[in-house]
Order: C-alpha cells, then structure tokens, then sequence
C-alpha cells in the first residue's frame, strides 16, 4: 500500500516566561492537546525576541514563527510586549512586502490562565502553515549544513 | 563655492575650527571623494558641485575621536543623516561647526559609467562629456540621482552658518512612496518575483551598509563568524534576503531617506525601496515621523502607544 506523503510543517514558538510560556504548561497539566512540531524556546519577554531570532529560524528551516506574549497591559516588565508588537508590526510589513507569506509569522497574546487558547492558538496556527506547505524562500541553504 | 572656500578659509585660520570635512575631486572624472583639510593651503582643494554625491555625516564619528573642532559641509539631505546621529550621541555637537550650503541635486555617476569618460561638465541644461569615442551630451534633467528626483526641499536640519537663507525654500519634489505603492499593490508572487531577481544581484560588498549614516554600530552583526553565512557565496537567488531585510530593519525609524545606500550599490538594487517602506508604515501607523528632524525625543520603535495596531492585522503589503 502507497504510504501518504503528509507534510509536517516546523514551527518555532517564541513563548515569554511569565505568561505564554505558563500558558503552555497549563495546556499540558490540563491534558489538551497541540500539535507536537511545535517547538517551544522560553524567553524571558517578547520582547527579548530580535527580529533576527525568527528570521535565523526560517533560514534554517522553520516553516512557520509564532511570538506569544503576556497581554498588552500585562508584561511583567511593564512595556516590554508593547515594543515587541511595534518590532513585529514592522517586521511582518517588510516580509510580506518582500513576498513571504503573511500567514506564516504570527503574534498572539496568550496569558499565564489560558492554556486552552493556548492549545487552540497552536493548533490554529499549525494548521495554516500545514496549507501553505514548506517554506523555501526564507530558507538558507548555506545554514544547513 | 568662492563663498565656502572663504567662510572655511577664515574658521580655518582664526581658530574657530581644527580641521574642514568636505569634497575634493575623485580619481575618475565627474567622482567627487570626501576628504579632510586640516590647513588653507590643503583647502584650495575643496570643491563643491552637484557631483558631491557623498554625505558626509558619518565621517564625523571617526572625526569625533580627534581633538578639536571639525567643520563640515552639509547639504540638506546630510544635515538629517547628521541631526540624527547627534540625536543618538554618536557625534557632539559642541564639537562640530556646520556651514549649511544649498543643493540643487546631485548628478549620478551612473549616467557616465562604462561609456570611457575623459571628463565631465554641466554647460547649461546639458550635461557635456568628453569619451574617448568623442563628444557626448546628455539631458540635465535626466542625469540626477533617484534621491534628487523626488528631493524633499532645501531645508537643513541643523547648521551654524547658513551660506544660502534664500534656498532653505526650494519645495518638495514628485512622491518618494509612489514606487512603493505601487510593489505594494502587486501580488504576494509579483513582489517574491520583484526581490528575487534584485537581490540576486547582491556581491555582498557591504557599501551600502558602509555607506549608510545610521549603520554605525563599532561592531555589525554581519562582521562576526555568527552567521554561517559569512565568506559563501550564496547558492539561491534570495538568499541574501537576510542581509536586506535585517539591514533595512536595524534603520527603521533612523533612517532619514537620504538615498546613500542605493546611490552606492555597485549593483544598482535600490535598497530605497526598503527603507521607505518602513517610513511609509511608521508614518501610517504611528503618526508621520522624519528621523534627524530633531536632536531630541524618541523614534518610533522605541516608543509605544497603548493601542497600536496589532502584528497581526497590521497593514502588510
């Protein structure tokens, strides 16, 4: 019997510390589940994030880059989120205007109580990258060695 | 231009200033370089013409490290580029005496390049070059820089003596967003199309990063062995989008538009066209901002209002 080819898209998740990432514990604990190409890198705020980060993960290879953060409002550094939303704002702008597909970077709000957003968040996400199949324009092949 | 050598002449000598930033002739005809003089006798070399392409904000950094005062001659687009690095400490301003000269567009030297030029003039509405194959004339009109198509007027940011009070209200030209507008309202696939093929051109020579004002970090994240990148050539035609995106990127809200890097590019890419797209959506989303407009406040990507448009919805292309 043929076995189907399915594409598995990779997806990094940039989680903050104090609510995205507790966010994705809580998933767990509370048994929902996300898809598991998501790969989660803890940071200690979303705006520890330089832009550089998700574009070195798109060269070697991620199919698509999530940012989770507290709630703008919420950071537990006060303002940090604040700066990562203008960062990302301006970023997506430029890679969508270079021709990558808009929907493969995203940045959602997921805070420390939402472990069920969190679940669908990824599951939501994944699902859209999994359309577009694999992402070859960001790609570096110079990277992959 | 007797007026500059003058003005320069006399700060010069009366200890105003240690030394003079400004232009003097290139190697190849119609190439003007930026050079220091530190004496009356070296300033009869200056020169100032509409083939003094270069800004020369970003040699003060360097010029900064020596003692004394350094004088330098500013066109108005160079005088943002300068009012911005002084907005960012990088130059002190106690510590530089600008003399503001008018402009009236530079000339591109790409218009001569690879026709075997002797020398070049302006005579009238012409542009007059002697080639080794004879006489040639060109339209002025033709001949400026991209930058110089779409000037956004005589004002100068900052200076101490302004040579030409009656130029600082030459209007704005054409509309610098009209090309980004229009890549904008291309497909997803287009614009791919568009940025592969330009940067495919990329040599990686680094002169626009070299080049750009407020590209002067001491140490540059493409300078380190961090990026697997460094010293391969690249292997598909976008893979150099990563120098692109993230050079344009590290500029935004610094980036005062005063057109060096395209003008630079040995392989014309008009890296403008990224620049003004980060201008473009600052101005759009975050209230009209020109950098180097003013020596004070914050830029736009260290600033944040409590609503601003989220990542997702932003206006993208």
């Amino acid at each position: 019997m043929p076995v189907k080819e399915s594409f598995t898209p990779k997806i990094v998740a940039f989680c903050c510390n104090w609510c995205s990432y507790a966010g994705a514990d809580l998933a767990g604990s509370s048994r929902l589940s996300y898809p598991a190409d998501v790969k989660i890198i803890r940071v200690p705020c979303s705006c520890r994030v330089n832009p550089m980060f998700l574009l070195r993960a798109f060269q070697k290879g991620a199919d698509g880059v999530i940012l989770c953060g507290c709630h703008p409002g919420d950071c537990h550094y006060s303002t940090g989120n604040y700066y990562a939303r203008r960062r990302m704002t301006l970023l997506f702008s430029m890679l969508s205007y270079l021709g990558i597909e808009k929907e493969r970077t995203r940045v959602e709000w997921v805070s420390a109580a939402e472990g069920a957003r969190f679940a669908s968040v990824m599951n939501d996400f994944v699902g859209t990258v999994q359309k577009l199949g694999p992402c070859r324009r960001l790609e570096d092949v110079r990277c992959k060695e | 231009m007797q007026r500059i050598k003058e003005t320069l002449t006399h700060w010069l000598q009366s200890g105003q200033v240690d030394r003079v930033l400004g232009w003097k002739e290139g190697d190849m005809p119609g190439l003007r370089e930026p050079a220091f003089f530190e004496n009356a006798e070296e300033l009869k070399s200056l020169c100032y013409d509409a083939f003094c392409g270069p800004n020369l904000s970003k040699f003060l950094i360097a010029a900064g490290e020596k003692d004394g005062v350094t004088a330098v001659v500013l066109k108005p687009c160079d005088s943002y580029s300068l009012n911005e690095l002084i907005r960012e400490n990088r130059v002190q301003r106690d510590r530089v005496k600008i003399l503001a000269v008018p402009c009236e567009g530079n000339i591109d030297p790409r218009v001569f390049e690879n026709r075997g030029v002797l020398s070049v003039s302006i005579e009238g509405d012409q542009l007059h070059l002697t080639t080794l194959y004879g006489e040639e004339n060109e339209p002025l009109a033709r001949c400026f820089l991209e930058r110089c198509t779409v000037c956004r007027g005589g004002r100068h940011a900052v200076y101490d003596e302004l040579l030409c009070p009656e130029a600082e209200e030459t209007p704005q030209k054409g509309d610098r967003f009209e090309a980004v507008r229009e890549l904008e309202e291309k497909s997803e696939e287009e614009r791919y199309a568009f940025w592969q093929e330009t940067f495919s051109r990329c040599i990686r020579c680094n002169a626009c990063r070299n080049a750009c004002p407020a590209c002067n970090c001491r140490e540059c994240v493409f300078d380190g062995a961090a990026l697997d990148s460094r010293q391969k050539a690249a292997a598909v035609p976008f893979e150099e989008s990563l120098f692109h995106i993230v050079r344009a990127y590290h500029v935004t809200g610094r980036c005062t538009d005063c057109g060096e890097c395209s003008r630079v590019c040995p392989s014309h890419i008009p890296l403008h066209l990224l620049n003004r797209k980060m201008i473009l959506d600052i101005n759009t989303l975050y209230g009209p901002y020109q950098a180097g407009d003013s020596d004070k406040g914050r830029s736009p990507l260290t600033d944040y209002t409590p609503d601003d448009c989220e990542p997702n919805q932003g206006k993208g292309a």
